[in-house]
C-alpha cells in the first residue's frame, strides 16, 4: 500500500482513492494468480530439498526413527568404492557431450546451406529426441545383443566380430555413450541451426570481399556467434548427464558388469529404494544437488558477461 | 548470390553426408519396426531380413494380452492430460501476473520460483517419496499428477517472456472498460498467446508421456503402471524367452502417439524448441 500512495501522491483525493482501490484489486488478483506455483514450489521442491539435507545427517531408513548422526554418512561416502565407481562412470559417460556437440554443429552447418530436403532432415534427426527414453533403451539393448544385434550385424559386414556390448566392462560405457549421442544429436543440431540462421549474411559477404578463407570465416564469425548456444548446450548436457538413470536401469538392470555402468542417480536409487538407506542416499543426493547448483550458477554468471543472449 | 560450380559440388557432397547420417538415425527405429513383424525364428536369421519373409501381425494382437498395455496407455493419458490441461491453466495465469500485473515482491518471487530449476529431481525424490507415502499416495497416480497441477516453472518463464511482446495499452484499455482480471486473461491474453501456450503444452505432454523415474518409484501394481513402465517390464520379462518381436511391438505402440503428434505439429514443435531450448 505504501508504494501506491507514493505513486499516486499527486491528483485529487477521490482520484487517489479510486486508483488505490484499483491497485489493491490488482495486487490481490496478482497474488492469487501466482499462488499455485508458489505453493507447488514450497511444498514439492523447497520443503523436500531441505528435508533431504536434514535426512542426510541422520540414519533415516524410511520407516523408523531418524537419529541424528552428524557427518557420518558423508564420512562413509568418502570410503565407499561403489560411490567412487558411480561418480567415475557418470563423468565418463559425459565424454559423449563434446563428441555430440561437434557432430551436431557440423550437421547444422550442412543444413544451413541451400540444399534440398532440409525439413525432412530436421524431422529425421529429431525423431530420436522426442522418442521415449524407455523405448529407445529397450531398442538399443536389443541392438547391442552380442549374437543377433543390429550393431554387430553391421560390424559383421566389415568382417569385424563385435563383442557382447553390454556385458563387457570395456564396452558397456562406449555403448551407452553412442546411444546418448544418437538420441541427443537432433536437439543440439536444432539449436545450432537456429543460431546459424540468425547470423546476418552481410558478415560473410564482407569477409568474402576481404578475401577470408572458409575456415577463417568459421573461426572468426560462425564460432563466436554460436558460442552462447554451445555454452547453453554444454551446461544443460552436464546437468542432464549427471542425472542419467533410465538408460542404465533398463539396459543394465544390475548396474552393468562389475558395476561399470552404474551412475550416481542409479546408486542413489538403489540405496534409497532397494536397501532403504535413505539417509545415506540423501547425502549423495545433496552432493549431486550441490554439483548441479554450482554448474547452474556458473551458467548464470557467464550469461551476464556474455554479450549475446539466448533470446 | 551466384553459385559457382565448386559450391554446387560442395552442396552435393554435404547432401550425401546428411543422407548417410539420416540413415544412421533412422535405421535403429526401422529395425525395431522390422523386428516387430517377424516370427521368433526370423529374429535370429543371419544375414538379417529387413523385410521379413514371413510377415507377422500376430505380435500386435498378442501384446494386448501379454501385459497391461491398455491400462498403461490409459494411465499415461490420465496423468499427461490432467497435468498439462490444469498445469497449463495455472502456469499461464501466473505468467500473466508476472508479466503484466503490479504487486509487491514480484521479481523476488519470480526468482525464487526460477531457483527450483537448480534443484534436480533426484535431490528431492527421497523426501517426496516419504511425504507421499505418509499421505498413502504410493501405488496411485497422485504423486505423478498433483505436483504438476501447480504449474511448471519452465512454462511460466517462457510465457512470461512471450507476454512482454504484448503492448500494455490493450490491457489498460480493457481495465478501463471494467473487465475483470480473469476476463482479461481469458478474452485477451489467451487468444494472443495461444500458439506459445499450445507449443509449450505439447512439449510438456511429451515430457510427461516419456517420464520414467517418478513412475518407477511410485507404481508397483501392474494395473496402475504408466506405459513406459509397462514396456520396460515387457522387456524384462520377455527378453529371457527371446521374444523380441513381442517387446518391439509393444515399444512401437508406445512410441506411436508421440510420433504422430510430432509429425502433425513438427513445424511448431521445432520452432518452439529452437526458441526456448526446452526438449519436453
Amino acid at each position: 500500500m505504501k508504494a501506491t500512495s507514493d505513486i499516486y501522491q499527486e491528483g485529487n483525493a477521490s482520484m487517489v482513492k479510486k486508483r488505490s482501490n484499483l491497485y489493491r484489486k490488482e495486487k490481490i488478483y496478482g497474488f492469487l494468480f501466482i499462488l499455485p506455483p508458489v505453493i507447488g514450489f514450497l511444498l514439492f521442491t523447497l520443503y523436500p530439498a531441505l528435508y533431504s539435507v536434514y535426512g542426510s545427517f541422520t540414519d533415516w531408513n524410511g520407516l523408523g526413527q531418524m537419529n541424528f548422526i552428524g557427518l557420518d554418512n558423508y564420512k562413509t561416502l568418502f570410503t565407499d568404492n561403489f560411490f567412487y565407481t558411480s561418480m567415475y562412470n557418470t563423468f565418463f559417460l559425459m565424454i559423449g557431450i563434446p563428441i555430440g556437440l561437434l557432430l551436431s554443429l557440423l550437421l547444422a552447418l550442412g543444413l544451413n546451406r541451400k540444399i534440398p530436403g532440409t525439413t525432412a532432415f530436421r524431422v529425421i534427426y529429431y525423431v530420436p529426441v522426442i522418442s521415449s527414453l524407455a523405448a529407445i533403451s529397450i531398442l538399443w539393448q536389443w541392438a547391442y545383443n552380442g549374437d543377433y544385434g543390429l550393431v554387430n550385424q553391421f560390424l559383421g559386414l566389415f568382417g569385424i566380430k563385435g563383442p557382447n556390448w553390454l556385458a563387457n566392462t570395456a564396452t558397456v560405457k562406449p555403448a551407452i555413450i553412442l546411444m546418448t549421442i544418437w538420441k541427443g544429436l537432433g536437439f543440439s543440431m536444432l539449436l545450432y541451426l537456429a543460431a546459424l540462421q540468425s547470423v546476418s549474411r552481410t558478415y560473410y559477404e564482407a569477409a568474402e570481399l576481404d578475401g577470408a578463407s572458409g575456415f577463417s570465416m568459421f573461426r572468426h564469425i560462425t564460432w563466436p556467434m554460436v558460442k552462447p548456444v554451445t555454452f547453453f548446450l554444454v551446461v544443460t548436457n552436464i546437468i542432464g548427464g549427471s542425472q542419467i538413470f533410465t538408460e542404465i536401469n533398463i539396459m543394465t538392470p544390475t548396474g552393468g558388469p562389475e558395476y561399470s555402468s552404474a551412475t550416481v542417480v542409479f546408486y542413489i536409487w538403489q540405496k534409497a529404494f532397494e536397501n532403504l538407506q535413505m539417509g545415506y542416499a540423501s547425502a549423495m543426493a545433496v552432493i549431486l544437488g550441490l554439483f548441479i547448483f554450482i554448474v547452474t550458477l556458473i551458467q548464470f554468471k557467464m550469461n551476464e558477461r556474455s554479450s549475446f543472449d539466448m533470446d | 548470390m551466384v553459385y559457382s560450380k565448386q559450391q554446387k559440388m560442395t552442396n552435393a557432397i554435404i547432401f550425401i553426408i546428411l543422407c548417410i547420417g539420416a540413415v544412421f538415425m533412422i535405421l535403429p527405429l526401422l529395425w525395431m519396426i522390422s523386428t516387430s513383424f517377424k516370427n521368433r525364428e526370423a529374429v535370429f536369421a543371419l544375414p538379417p531380413e529387413w523385410i521379413p519373409k514371413d510377415f507377422q501381425f500376430a505380435k500386435y494382437v498378442e501384446i494386448w494380452t501379454a501385459g497391461p498395455l491398455m491400462s498403461g496407455i490409459i494411465n499415461s493419458l490420465i496423468v499427461a492430460i490432467t497435468v498439462t490441461v490444469i498445469g497449463t491453466l495455472t502456469s499461464s495465469l501466473a505468467a500473466f501476473a508476472f508479466a503484466k500485473m503490479r504487486f509487491p515482491m514480484k521479481n523476488q518471487i519470480f526468482l525464487l520460483l526460477l531457483s527450483s530449476m537448480m534443484i534436480p529431481y533426484p535431490a528431492v525424490m527421497i523426501s517426496q517419496f516419504i511425504m507421499f507415502s505418509g499421505w498413502e499416495w504410493v501405488d496411485t497416480l497422485l504423486p505423478l499428477i498433483v505436483p504438476g497441477l501447480f504449474g511448471n516453472v519452465v512454462m511460466i518463464f517462457f510465457l512470461r517472456q512471450y507476454l512482454y511482446s504484448i503492448p500494455n495499452a490493450i490491457i489498460e484499455a480493457a481495465k478501463i472498460d471494467g473487465t475483470s482480471y480473469f476476463g482479461i486473461y481469458a478474452r485477451i491474453i489467451v487468444p494472443l498467446i495461444k500458439p506459445a501456450i499450445a507449443a509449450q503444452l505439447i512439449l510438456w505432454f511429451m515430457g510427461i508421456w516419456n517420464d520414467y523415474l517418478p513412475p518407477i518409484l511410485y507404481l508397483n501394481s501392474p494395473e496402475i503402471q504408466t506405459l513406459q513402465l509397462v514396456i520396460a517390464n515387457f522387456n524384462a520379462s520377455y527378453a529371457i524367452q527371446s521374444d523380441y518381436p513381442l517387446i518391439m511391438a509393444a515399444s512401437v505402440v508406445s512410441l506411436l502417439p508421440i510420433l504422430i503428434i510430432f509429425l502433425i505439429f513438427q513445424r511448431q514443435i521445432i520452432e518452439s524448441v529452437a526458441i526456448s531450448g526446452v526438449k519436453g
